[in-house]
């Protein structure tokens, strides 16, 4: 049994709204996958009908080469979480899981194994409506791993975590990965996958935009460019521009340079008698690489009320040139 | 580039059976507080009511019994008389007998059967004086009848008012022979033969050509009983009842006059002279007048009232279902609208904040997840209907025979049968309403459907006082039909009452009201099964 997910080419759609316009991709094991995008580009709907509970007008969405609907005990082969608050508020936590566990032939033993590995141990008695949205994402996540499932299915578990919480979550899901589990996350905010996933999946507009290993992902944005920080900039920029490189004045005092070495940008300051601070290799940040590749696919950016605000980051300067976007590599190519 | 090993899932499921689902449905029910105290508060509402009428001020009547030929029930008075099947009766009425030896006939010819009806608008109790039909008055022959207040196995040969020659036995026990009216120009004869056990009646229009109408056994006839010629004459019921309450159409006691002639008898019959009177001895009628027979030349004329029948109880009188058990189940109605809003929010409870997601991806195979929910809903309804039946009509039953008050007896199987009635009309309703919920996501638009399609017919056609017409349709069409389980006292075709709802009885017979609901329920199922599969979650 392998775990892995495969979407082939769904499309679905919500009256006038094409939510899901030939959406395809895979998540293999042992990794966790990101699942990105804006809100409203069809992540939480894919996410719905890989689980069976939407159709789609086309395409196929399968677990292990099986459709959902016809897995038996479904929880022992994909756990899910979609919507932490969907409880019932007036019924307790700790019964929430057990008449989940219930429908899958599961004993209350398997109950108290998850409420400690979500770390849940001190709320489960109360009702789960009492609950903060950080403490329903822990039962949620508890839920999904009720049947010890291979397949991992969690949309937005960052959502109303606080800190320690998202912590938290990142090192489990990669504990999780470690085992050999396939799992695959949503966010809207790619600051949060960024230490998580290993691969990602973006989406915008209902269909793939990007399917790459972080890592590819990251050094494409980030294009070899090197920061120089310097308080002679006007002789710096003359100088690399002389020996080759394109320079650009990105703050006061620092400068970005492209198609220059940082060894040969040391040798050729260092020969020019030209004072620097600091030569650093530029390392685009998961955000610049997602702001990139979705520049053209963000539907709802102007009225994104609910959309977080991406971290500031006054240090990254925007790039010259833009990076080109980086070729779809195949799954686990990057391995 | 490592190898990656897939993880494998180390839960050790049982099998995957139904039985996991109506586990996890049950869970859900049992473990929201809200749910079980709603299901505690139906049996608290269903049994409450039906013991507050037994205790309070709404006590079954006192005049429980049809006062037939004035048959005195009520508070201190008599017990109610049980025929063989258990069955409350009328045995009453005027008997012109001996007693017959073994086997044995009886013949005669009936030349004349009228009557007398009470006086336009005039007050119950009043004399009857004024010529009119009576239906079921009947005058004829019988064997085996009663020994004086102790009901015995009987058959018996009759002309009625208006429905032909019957051949009636042990009260409730009827058969046609001719249509029409008797006259002098067409008498009609009658022939009840005894053979061991077996009664054979016949009857004939020449007294030479004759017709078997009906052959019965009589378990238990005594070797020696008494044979005659009778008389009864029923109390007419007041047809209708205003929206005050107040009865129109003035009924009330009745008198009939038979003329009998040609009579011969085989078999051994004693020499001497017939006796005459009303088999309980009736005070009332005798009283007034009414009741005799007298012998002029082979023309023997026999007049009396009351009946040889199965007693309904209280007619015509408002909510005059009180003199029965029924009574204690009043609370029934109140009771499903407590069922009915948690068997929706059992379902809208998933919708309201996307659990119904949770519940199908755990379970892919929506329409057993239907199943799953109604079948626990219908066991935890029936559970709570019979908690609530069983409680009004144990405490209510002791309640009234510590008051002393009597209250209409039913045979064993009847009771069960409300009971166990009233139990599976809750829990198919708490289905229906389930199925309901499922197609409509919304809980108040559920509970309005249910509340519509069952209590309002119900409370319109059995408490309040619709016309007989529409109450009868309502309770043919609408789920409310399954009230007809609660219908203690069977609908007799040859007793003429007051059979409306309102009056406790329905116009479907008690399974076929039931069966009425379940196809409702069927249809909302099968809907809310398609729509479950076909929708979105």
């Amino acid at each position: 049994m392998e775990a892995t997910i495969d979407v082939t080419g769904l499309r679905k759609r919500f009256g006038p709204t094409l939510a899901l316009d030939g959406m395809t991709f895979s998540v293999r094991p042992g990794q966790v996958t990101g699942f990105v995008g804006p809100n409203g580009a069809g992540k939480s709907t894919t996410m719905r009908v890989i689980l069976g509970l939407d159709a789609a007008d086309e395409g196929t969405a399968l677990i292990n080469g099986q459709p959902y609907p016809t897995l038996r005990h479904p929880l022992s082969h994909v756990g899910a979480l979609l919507d932490a608050a969907a409880l019932q508020p007036s019924r307790s936590a700790r019964n929430h899981l057990l008449w989940l566990a219930h429908s899958q032939g599961l004993g209350s033993k398997r109950v108290d194994e998850v409420v400690a590995q979500a770390g849940l141990d001190r709320a489960i008695k109360r009702r789960a409506g009492g609950f903060s949205l950080g403490m329903r994402q822990r039962l949620g996540i508890a839920a999904a791993l009720l049947g010890d499932p291979p397949v991992l299915i969690l949309d937005e578990p960052f959502n109303g975590m606080d800190p320690e919480g998202i912590v938290w979550v990142r090192g489990f899901l990669r504990a999780l990965a470690a085992e050999g589990r396939a799992v695959f996350v949503s966010s809207h905010l790619m600051s949060e996958l960024q230490d998580t996933a290993d691969h990602l999946v973006v989406v915008g507009r209902g269909k793939v935009i990007a399917d790459a290993a972080v890592r590819d992902m990251i050094a494409a944005a980030s294009d070899d460019r090197i920061e120089l920080r310097t308080t002679a900039r006007a002789e710096a920029m003359t100088a690399l521009a002389h020996a080759g490189a394109e320079v650009a004045a990105t703050a006061p005092d620092v400068l970005t340079i492209k198609n220059l070495s940082a060894e040969r940008t040391v040798a050729t300051l260092t020969a020019n008698r030209i004072p620097f601070t600091e030569v650093s290799a530029h390392r685009a940040t998961l955000e610049e690489a997602y702001m990139e590749l979705t520049r053209d696919a963000v539907e709802y950016r102007a009225s994104a009320a609910p959309a977080p605000v991406a971290p500031a980051d006054p240090a990254g300067p925007a790039p010259t040139t833009p990076a080109d976007p980086p070729p779809a590599t195949a799954p686990g190519a990057a391995r | 580039m490592t190898t990656i090993t897939p993880y494998r899932s180390t839960t050790r499921n049982t099998r995957d059976g139904f039985g996991q689902l109506l586990h996890a449905e049950w869970t859900k029910f049992r473990t929201v507080r809200g749910w079980v105290i709603g299901m505690i508060i139906a049996v608290l509402v269903t049994a409450g009511i039906g013991i507050f009428v037994a205790a309070g001020g709404a006590s079954p009547s006192c005049q429980a019994v049809n006062g037939t030929g004035g048959q005195s029930g009520g508070c201190g008075g008599p017990t109610l008389t049980l025929g063989p099947g258990g069955e409350p009766v009328t045995d009453n009425f005027y008997f012109v007998r001996q007693p017959l030896a073994g086997n044995g006939s009886i013949t005669v010819r009936v030349t004349s059967l009228t009557s007398l009806l009470p006086p336009t608008g005039s007050e119950l109790g009043t004399p009857p004086s004024r010529p009119g039909a009576v239906p079921w008055s009947k005058a004829g022959i019988i064997i085996g009848a009663t020994s004086l207040s102790t009901p015995q196995p009987y058959a018996a040969m009759m002309i009625t008012g208006g429905h032909g020659v019957r051949m009636q036995w042990n009260y409730t026990g009827d058969t046609p022979g001719r249509p029409g009216t008797v006259s002098a120009a067409s008498p009609r004869w009658l022939r009840l033969t005894r053979d061991g056990d077996t009664i054979t009646g016949y009857d004939s229009a020449d007294g030479v050509h004759w017709a078997v109408v009906g052959v019965v056994r009589l378990a238990g006839l005594a070797s020696t009983v008494q044979a005659g010629l009778f008389t009864a004459s029923p109390t007419i019921p007041v047809n209708s009842v205003n929206i005050s309450g107040v009865t129109q159409g003035g009924g009330g006691g009745t008198a009939s006059t038979a003329v009998f002639d040609h009579l011969s008898r085989t078999g051994a019959w004693p020499a001497g002279r017939w006796t005459g009177g009303y088999t309980e001895g009736d005070l009332a009628a005798e009283a007034q007048g009414i009741g005799g027979y007298h012998q002029v030349a082979g023309r023997i004329t026999v007049t009396g009232q009351g009946d040889i029948a199965p007693a309904i109880p209280d007619q015509g009188q408002p909510g005059s279902s009180q003199g029965t058990i029924a009574i204690y189940l009043i609370g029934t109605f109140l009771g499903l609208i407590a069922i009915a809003v948690v068997a929706t929010m059992f379902m809208t409870g998933e919708y309201r904040r996307g659990l119904i997601r949770t519940t199908l991806a755990a379970s892919p195979r929506r329409g057993r997840v239907l199943a799953a929910k109604a079948l626990v809903i219908g066991a935890v309804a029936f559970a709570a209907g019979l908690l609530g039946a069983v409680g009004a009509e144990i405490v209510g039953t002791h309640l009234a025979d510590s008051r002393g008050t009597q209250v209409f007896p039913e045979p064993w199987p009847t009771e069960l049968r409300m009971i166990i009635g009233t139990a599976a009309l809750v829990a198919v309703v708490a289905v229906l309403t389930l199925a309901v919920a499922t197609v409509t996501r919304r809980s108040v638009a559920a509970v309005s459907i249910v509340f519509v399609a069952i209590v309002v017919p119900y409370f319109l056609s059995a408490v309040a006082t619709l016309p007989v017409g529409v109450a009868d349709w309502l309770m043919r069409v609408t789920p409310a039909a399954a009230f007809a389980l609660q219908q203690a006292t069977p609908q007799y075709p040859q007793v003429q009452a007051y059979y409306a709802p309102v009056a406790g009885f329905y116009p479907l017979a008690p399974w076929a009201g039931f069966a009425v609901l379940c196809a409702w329920t069927l249809l909302a199922l099968g809907a809310a099964a398609y729509l479950l599969r076909r929708r979105d979650a």
